[in-house]
């Protein structure tokens, strides 16, 4: 069982409690969602019309949908209309001004993580200048996806520079019309990332990096478009595992990917926004529409995630192979504890012929949480030889907690193959009695067998951050035994 | 060095022990003896510091501390260490990562910088090649997918890392080849003569051969009927535990 008082929990609170002031005077719209309130918004941002129009129709859809209600979670329904939807960025003179001026807890936490200081920084919303280390990092690494052609830039700035691109894609892959929280996105989005990868380029850095770097006020409607060209590749990590800030309680989010012949994409994430207290008080409500499309012949979409945060996880990462001997992968790890709710899976859309699909769930649940698997795979009648693999397994720790798995499967195509396998276990308490037997404290023993169960998701994750997702995971669950 | 006097266990409020004297000093080898169902698991749990085990009178000490207050891994931490009949399975963790982390917790207990990855391995692969196992066993999963020989090999190769002052080595002989067995004779010789203290808990003597104990003492019905030199395992040997009952 979660104890209820542990540092963590103490001060991601305090953390919160403390987060931004809102600045009034400047930049903000009212609270409430209308028309005039998208037009200003979109005239704020300068945005050229198509994009309006586009927000309008999305804005129009919205009107007319309700929140899905299918999802393994509970909360008081959200009040659309006491939610501000447009506010301007902080101004450095709001920040701290250097990490002296920021909670120690939270530096702590930094500390066990083992983020590099500049990106504390960052993450604690320090003001930085353009002396800072990390502006220079990410110019070098500017200038370098610039040579390889690669266009990387926030979304607000592509919609500007390449309509064209924009035009193509946008909405491609999640139409505005396609869920509540989708058409909530396109109606509203902040801002996020675009990404390019022309013909036959391998995006020679992992777009990590300078993400982390410039992920402090990314914003609560972000949206983000990826494009693979032919025979390109890149890999995209989103999130940090330092628990991130945010003022704002919802969070909808859309990812679009696009992957054209033999090209691979790389999604992964880290999300570790506030969970909420150890009463369940508060936390972030994350409802999230990733989707990618295996547009091309033999193309590649692998989706990771290792989900630590949020009061409600609503997430379902999917991939619609269309090419012919497209690949769709998906990895998760998915930790709740104390009151936290997370439904996520993933869905698998097989068009294409000799279409293969895996699917690797693992739960961790603690405290009184929930944890639910929802995964739908689809076989179409077109997808002759389509193969699924998907595995589920589920930890508990405690008796307080719950997991549930709902696999769907749709085959319509007789010589396709899909394969389920799942369990669920628990701790042993012979496995924690051994481990610190030889010498372990509860805690690293816990963390141990946890990260053993998530150790086949790990590998997926790039390189130098599967060393993070490890100390994470022993964070996350700090207090979670005795 | 450790010292166990007149101890008394009970499990969910049944006495399974009573009146359990042994002491161990350092690099002597006891043997505790007793047909199946006499308390000998009971004891080493009680030993460990399981809490699902009451201590309802008695004493426990190693070195003259009082282990009866210290939790499970602090008594590790005193250089306790039991060699279980039957090892855990944790899948994902490999055995090397579990050996750093062990090495680890009892250096940063020592005030000891973590191990380097360099001079572990070159730790473990000494203490492997004692125990018989070969190397590619330190990257697969923890006991995972491990013969009953090979489990206890590894409690082995765990206990030469460590070189425990005492160690409690609950049937590891039962079930093991005679290859297995010499082995892992050889590899208790070796702590012994380092200074570590054995107490070998078995039902029958399979390793007599390979060691030589200072101190065999027979179990039943949760007491120590009669402790003795090596002889008293030979009359088991013999005549069977009967030969003891009152």
């Amino acid at each position: 069982m979660c104890a209820a008082n542990t540092d963590l929990q103490q001060h991601l609170q305090q953390r919160y409690s403390a987060g931004f002031v809102t600045d009034i005077e400047t930049d903000t719209l009212p609270a409430g969602l209308n028309e005039t309130v998208i037009r200003q918004l979109s005239a704020k941002k300068q945005e050229p019309e198509y994009i309006l129009n586009w927000r309008l129709q999305a804005f129009q859809r919205w009107c007319k949908m309700k929140p899905p209600a299918w999802a393994q979670v509970q909360h008081t329904p959200i009040d659309f209309q006491s939610i501000v939807y447009y506010s301007s960025p902080k101004s450095l003179a709001d920040r701290p001004k250097s990490l002296d001026e920021v909670d120690p807890e939270l530096l702590q936490t930094y500390e066990k993580l083992g983020i590099p200081l500049y990106e504390q920084e960052m993450l604690a919303g320090v003001a930085v200048d353009a002396i800072f280390d990390s502006v220079s990092v990410a110019t070098t690494f500017k200038d370098t996806l610039a040579k390889a052609g690669v266009i990387f830039c926030p979304i607000s700035e592509a919609i500007q520079q390449y309509p064209e691109l924009i035009k193509a894609y946008l909405g491609r892959v999640v139409p505005p019309g396609d869920n509540f929280y989708a058409a909530l996105n396109a109606a509203v989005f902040s801002d996020g990332s675009f990404v390019y990868v022309p013909e036959g380029v391998r995006c020679p850095l992992e777009l990590s990096t300078y993400f982390r770097i410039n992920a402090a006020n990314t914003g609560q409607f972000e949206r983000t478009l990826i494009i693979a060209e032919k025979g390109s590749y890149v890999s995209y990590l989103e999130g940090c595992t330092a628990p991130m800030r945010d003022e704002n309680q919802l969070h909808a989010a859309v990812v679009e990917l696009v992957a054209l012949d033999d090209a691979e994409i790389k999604y992964s994430t880290v999300q570790n926004w506030y969970p909420g207290d150890e009463q369940g008080r508060g936390g972030i409500y994350n409802f999230v529409t990733k989707r990618g499309l295996c547009a091309g012949t033999r193309s590649k979409i692998s989706w990771t995630q290792i989900e630590t945060g949020s009061a409600i996880t609503w997430k379902y990462p999917s991939v619609i192979l269309r090419g012919d001997h497209a690949i769709g992968e998906f990895f998760s790890v998915a930790v709740t504890r104390n009151y936290q709710q997370a439904d996520t899976g993933t869905k698998m859309i097989h068009v294409g012929k000799n279409t293969r699909s895996t699917i690797l769930s693992k739960g961790i649940s603690a405290g009184k949480s929930q944890n639910t698997y929802r995964g739908l795979v689809k076989l179409n009648p077109t997808a002759t030889g389509a193969r699924n693999y998907t595995q589920c397994d589920s930890l508990l720790i405690g008796d307080g907690c719950s997991a549930n798995t709902f696999p769907y499967i749709e085959a319509g195509e007789y010589s396709g193959t899909v394969e389920h396998e799942a369990t669920t276990s628990k701790i042993a308490d012979e496995q924690l009695l051994y481990l610190q037997q030889r010498g372990l404290e509860p805690e690293q023993a816990v963390a141990l067998v946890v990260n053993g169960f998530c150790k086949d998701v790990f590998e997926q994750l790039p390189m130098e951050f599967a060393v993070e997702a490890n100390r994470l995971m022993q964070v996350s669950l700090e207090g979670c035994v005795g | 060095m450790l010292e166990i006097q007149s101890l008394a266990v009970s499990v969910a409020n049944k006495t399974i022990l009573e009146a359990i004297d042994i002491t161990i000093n350092a690099g002597e080898i006891h043997v505790l003896m007793g047909p199946n169902g006499v308390g000998k698991s009971t004891l080493t749990r009680a030993l460990l510091g399981d809490t699902g085990y009451t201590i309802e009178s008695g004493s426990l000490r190693l070195g003259g501390l009082d282990l009866l207050p210290l939790s499970i891994e602090q008594r590790a931490h005193q250089g306790l260490f039991v060699a279980f009949q039957h090892p855990v399975t944790i899948p994902g963790v490999s055995n090397l990562q579990f050996y750093k982390a062990m090495v680890n917790a009892h250096r940063q207990v020592q005030n000891l910088e973590p191990l380097d990855a360099i001079e572990l391995l070159a730790q473990v692969k000494q203490a492997a090649k004692q125990s018989g196992l070969t190397e590619d066993f330190l990257y697969r999963g923890l006991n995972d997918g491990f013969s009953g020989g090979e489990k206890k090999r590894n409690e082995l190769l765990q206990m030469l890392l460590l070189s425990p002052r005492i160690a409690v080595v609950d049937e590891i002989d039962s079930g093991l080849d005679v290859d297995a067995l010499k082995i892992i004779g050889q590899g208790i010789r070796h702590l012994q003569q380092q200074g570590t203290g054995f107490l070998l808990i078995t039902h029958y003597p399979h390793w007599l051969e390979y060691l030589t104990p200072d101190q065999v003492h027979i179990l039943l019905a949760g007491r120590i009927v009669q402790s003795g030199g090596v002889e008293l395992a030979d009359q088991v040997a013999n005549q069977g535990f009967q030969a003891f009952a009152a």
